[in-house]
């Protein structure tokens, strides 16, 4: 790297802070402190206002997820999602769904999209989309929060560029506090990460014009919740 | 930025008497205390949270290397690089050689303080770079080359008007006054550089050591295209943001929203891990995470550690009096309100900086909201003790305290002289006890009425309450 010295820089840096915590000699104590605070990821204090019994935090998801603007349209099973993307899409004059990949959208039947000429196209978002469709991870019912995850099947640009994002989330997949949702996403990745994970919570705003809420800034002005009663 | 902090009291004065200034920060005052003290009414747990937050990070402070060290070698691990900036300048070089890797012409920037701090869109222009902010009160200041007055209602210090007159001046639209079109505008402008971008460059609230991850927090969704469509991701952060798990993480996300905002959360929190797997079809191709340490790194184990706990939520700002009447860019540089009161002598020296710990009035306010309990006005009084050690006060402000400090601890003489100044100052208010004009304490009396002291002295009323055996 040219003009600059970033090994020189960490040196430093590390050496700074080590004088500054007097601990230049013997360190085993608190690398152990690290390493047990790393493994055993205990919980911190988890509000009381999740802890529920399963039916009402299905019921706290829906009433945050009212407060953050979203809408949410509840489905009998998976096999009413084109017709409902459908009756969103004509409803709201859109006649083009982009849509990720993944086997469980790929096999459903489409065909309901072609009787009001309406595309739909797996790929990533471009700029000028209008709508998207996405599968979610989990729902977070502490503050109506959806879970995300990219993949080779999902984009992560389907979730942010188009004006629309339609999001299909399974009511057996909610769950209370975030905590549920970062054990759920090591059991899947066995203790990684996915390259992208995104907590989205109701639509795109911004209040940076005198502190007045406006919504749609940049990110989707609508947010869907298919919501399938599995 | 240029640093403008030594000239607080004639800013501020100016500040005062700016109209328009005074109107936008009516809308800081109605809203975000309000707004945080429902969200805090709805989270009965809101005040242990608070506690584990402070404690969490005194715990990270102790073991900050080892965790600094562990969030690198997860960040390679996952494929990324990170790059250790001791100083603002280090930083800057960094960024533009990475961009210059990449053949960059623009470079799209989701909201971030520490480049503030680093003075980093300066640098990249003059170095060829078009730096493009998309955060929208970062974008209308980008427009009108001004700078933040808040560290998240950046704009906060400007009027419809002015948002309506630099998009018309620079969009060569219509000119509207409707919010809702102004920021339609906004988006369309910058749907075509989030995608034209060759770098996106944005900060980060908390780096994850247990798996390399960075995270944003933002309503717009800017700072998600900013970081997704281009080929290179640039996190620009620094060094006391790191926690150990995502667990640990989620206690900050609690505290964060609520403070800051009031919201219940933030619309969009993104972790990003590493640059695009195999098979992805979107994100980045190359994930940078430059560490910056600006003076951070000596504050560790000083007189100063406790403030790097701040999570930058604003909400000592927000509160503050002084901040509310005078607004953000009275400070002079680039974290204005009590936060930046104690962090501003820190990087650019208590020399340029003593004004800003002495522009407090000690009410409180800051630390009884801070979510992470810094003891704000503690730390402010650090820096005034060290500023009056090193002789750096105003000659009068010298004098006047060694004057009172000798006749304070002389009672023989001090006891008199005050009954005299209170009877003085009786006279001079009347029958409404208020003084309006009171010779030596102009900056007061030039705003509002001085009330005259009450009833007797300080001395003879304890003197008294120990005869009658009463409380104090």
């Amino acid at each position: 790297m040219s003009g600059t010295n970033t090994s020189m820089s960490r040196a430093e840096i590390l050496g700074n802070i080590r004088t500054g915590l007097n601990r230049n000699q013997d360190d085993s104590q608190r690398q152990q402190t690290v390493a047990n605070r790393l493994a055993t990821k205990a919980d911190n204090l988890i509000p009381g206002r999740a802890q529920l019994p399963f039916t009402e935090q299905v019921a706290l998801f829906k009433a945050m997820t009212d407060e953050a603007l979203a809408e949410l349209i509840e489905l009998d099973s998976i096999e009413q999602v084109p017709q409902a993307c459908t009756d969103w899409l004509s409803n709201h004059g859109i006649k083009q769904l982009i849509s990720a990949s993944d086997t469980e959208l790929t096999a459903l039947d489409w065909s309901p999209l072609d009787q009001q000429q309406i595309t739909r196209t797996e790929r990533v978002a471009q700029a000028g989309d209008t709508a998207s469709l996405t599968s979610s991870f989990a729902g977070i019912a502490e503050t109506g929060t959806i879970m995300l995850h990219s993949g080779s099947q999902s984009p992560t640009t389907l979730n942010f560029l188009p004006d629309n994002h339609l999001v299909i989330l399974r009511r057996s997949t909610i769950v209370g506090v975030y905590e549920e949702a970062w054990k759920k996403t090591r059991e899947k990745y066995s203790n990684s990460m996915p390259r992208t994970v995104n907590m989205i919570t109701g639509p795109s705003r911004s209040a940076d014009i005198e502190q007045k809420l406006q919504m749609g800034a940049h990110g989707p002005k609508n947010l869907v919740i298919l919501f399938i009663n599995d | 930025m240029q640093i403008n902090t030594p000239f607080f009291k004639q800013r501020a004065h100016d500040a005062l008497a700016d109209e328009n200034l005074q109107k936008a920060l009516g809308n800081l005052k109605a809203g975000f205390p309000e707004k945080r003290a429902i969200a805090v009414d709805r989270m009965p747990e809101f005040e242990e949270l608070r506690n584990q937050g402070r404690d969490l990070k005194n715990h990270i402070l102790e073991h900050l290397d080892l965790y600094i060290e562990q969030f690198e070698s997860k960040v390679i691990e996952n494929g990324g690089q990170v790059h250790w900036a001791r100083t603002a300048e280090d930083a800057n070089q960094i960024i533009l050689d990475l961009c210059k890797q990449v053949d960059a012409k623009t470079v799209t920037k989701g909201k971030s303080m520490v480049t503030e701090e680093i003075g980093l869109n300066d640098f990249l222009e003059a170095n060829g770079v078009q730096p493009v902010e998309t955060d929208l009160g970062e974008y209308i200041l980008q427009l009108r080359e001004d700078h933040p007055s808040h560290i998240i209602a950046p704009a906060i210090h400007l009027n419809l008007e002015d948002v309506s007159e630099a998009f018309h001046e620079h969009h060569k639209r219509p000119k509207s006054d409707d919010p809702a079109v102004l920021m339609q505008e906004a988006r369309e402008v910058l749907r075509d550089k989030f995608v034209a971008a060759d770098v996106g460059i944005t900060g980060a609230n908390f780096c994850v050591a247990e798996t390399g991850s960075t995270i944003i927090v933002t309503n717009e969704g800017n700072g998600d295209l900013t970081q997704t469509l281009p080929k290179t991701h640039i996190v620009v952060t620094s060094i006391e943001k790191v926690v150990p798990t995502l667990e640990d993480m989620t206690l900050f996300l609690r505290l964060l929203a609520r403070s800051a905002t009031g919201q219940e959360f933030t619309v969009y929190n993104t972790l990003s891990t590493g640059p695009r797997r195999e098979g992805d079809q979107d994100g980045p191709e190359n994930f940078h995470v430059v560490l910056v340490d600006n003076g951070r790194s000596e504050m560790v184990g000083s007189e100063f550690q406790d403030m790097l706990r701040c999570i930058r939520c604003s909400a000592c700002m927000n509160h503050c009096p002084v901040y509310g009447a005078v607004g953000g860019h009275s400070y002079g540089w680039v974290y204005p309100g009590p936060m930046g009161s104690v962090l501003t002598p820190q990087m650019i020296g208590i020399e340029k900086g003593g004004m800003l710990p002495n522009a407090s009035t000690f009410c409180g306010k800051c630390e009884s909201v801070c979510p992470v309990k810094i003891p704000l006005p503690k730390l402010m009084r650090h820096w005034r003790e060290d500023e009056f050690q090193k002789h750096l006060q105003p000659k009068a402000a010298r004098y006047g305290l060694a004057g009172w400090a000798f006749m304070a601890k002389r009672p023989a003489l001090y006891k008199p002289y005050a009954r005299m100044a209170s009877w003085f100052m009786k006279r001079l208010a009347g029958k409404k006890g208020r003084i309006k004009k009171l010779p030596l304490a102009g900056g007061w009396t030039d705003w509002r009425d001085m009330p005259a002291p009450q009833g007797t002295t300080f001395m003879k009323a304890w003197k008294e309450q120990q005869k009658n055996g009463e409380q104090p």
